[in-house]
């Protein structure tokens, strides 16, 4: 019952963190990881772990993509690999 | 064969959070950006605590809240009927404890931009043999 949903989003884990080491944008990488946060998030949900799920909704997907976003605005978008 | 196929495919979710940590491990090591290395550490971590939630995991089993209102009464309560909730709030404090080394290593990377104009590894070392 729960296994085909649990495997259809860990590969959508997988998928958004190989993106977002291979893209060529800082800004890019920090979306991707943004949306990684919060696949991550659906994924503790479906496992049951609703404590964890909110607080990396919230701590996870939220605070560090404004960290991340601050950063690369402080910085520079540009990246070789 | 047939015997080690169906025990992969019976443990299939461990050999994607194995997958899902090399992947992290590949980012701190082979990427030259610094931001990079930072979100493959990241990676690294969400998959040991993905690991670590599924060890608690029960199926046919609801979340860990009793919801009858007089357990002192004669209602028993079956622990199978729950989610072991100590890996998942174990897990809790490594998920704020990884947004405190993400922040730091952001304000670290600030910091080496401001003083040396990038963030790529090789051009770090080259300003730095210069001085």
């Amino acid at each position: 019952m729960h296994w085909p949903i649990d495997i259809i989003v860990l590969t959508f884990v997988i998928f958004c963190a190989i993106a977002a080491l291979s893209v060529k944008d800082l800004l890019g990488t920090a979306i991707l990881f943004g949306a990684y946060s919060f696949l991550m998030c659906l994924l503790w949900t479906i496992m049951g772990a609703v404590d964890v799920a909110f607080t990396e909704a919230s701590v996870g997907a939220g605070v560090s993509t404004v960290f991340f976003v601050a950063a690369i605005f402080r910085t520079s978008r540009r990246t070789k690999d | 064969m047939s015997d080690v196929l169906s025990l992969i495919i019976a443990k299939y979710n461990y050999w994607l959070y194995v997958i899902l940590m090399m992947i992290g491990l590949y980012g701190m090591i082979a990427k030259n950006n610094l931001i990079k290395k930072v979100v493959g550490m990241n990676i690294f971590q969400t998959a040991i605590i993905l690991f670590y939630v599924s060890i608690g995991y029960k199926t046919n089993a609801g979340i860990p809240i009793i919801t009858t209102a007089d357990t002192a009464h004669g209602v028993v309560v079956k622990a199978a009927d729950y989610i072991n909730p100590l890996t998942s709030c174990l897990m809790l404090t490594a998920i704020v404890v990884s947004v405190a080394t993400f922040g730091y290593a952001m304000a670290l990377a600030v910091r080496i931009y401001q003083r040396y104009q990038t963030l790529e590894e090789d051009e770090l070392r080259m300003r730095l043999s210069e001085e």
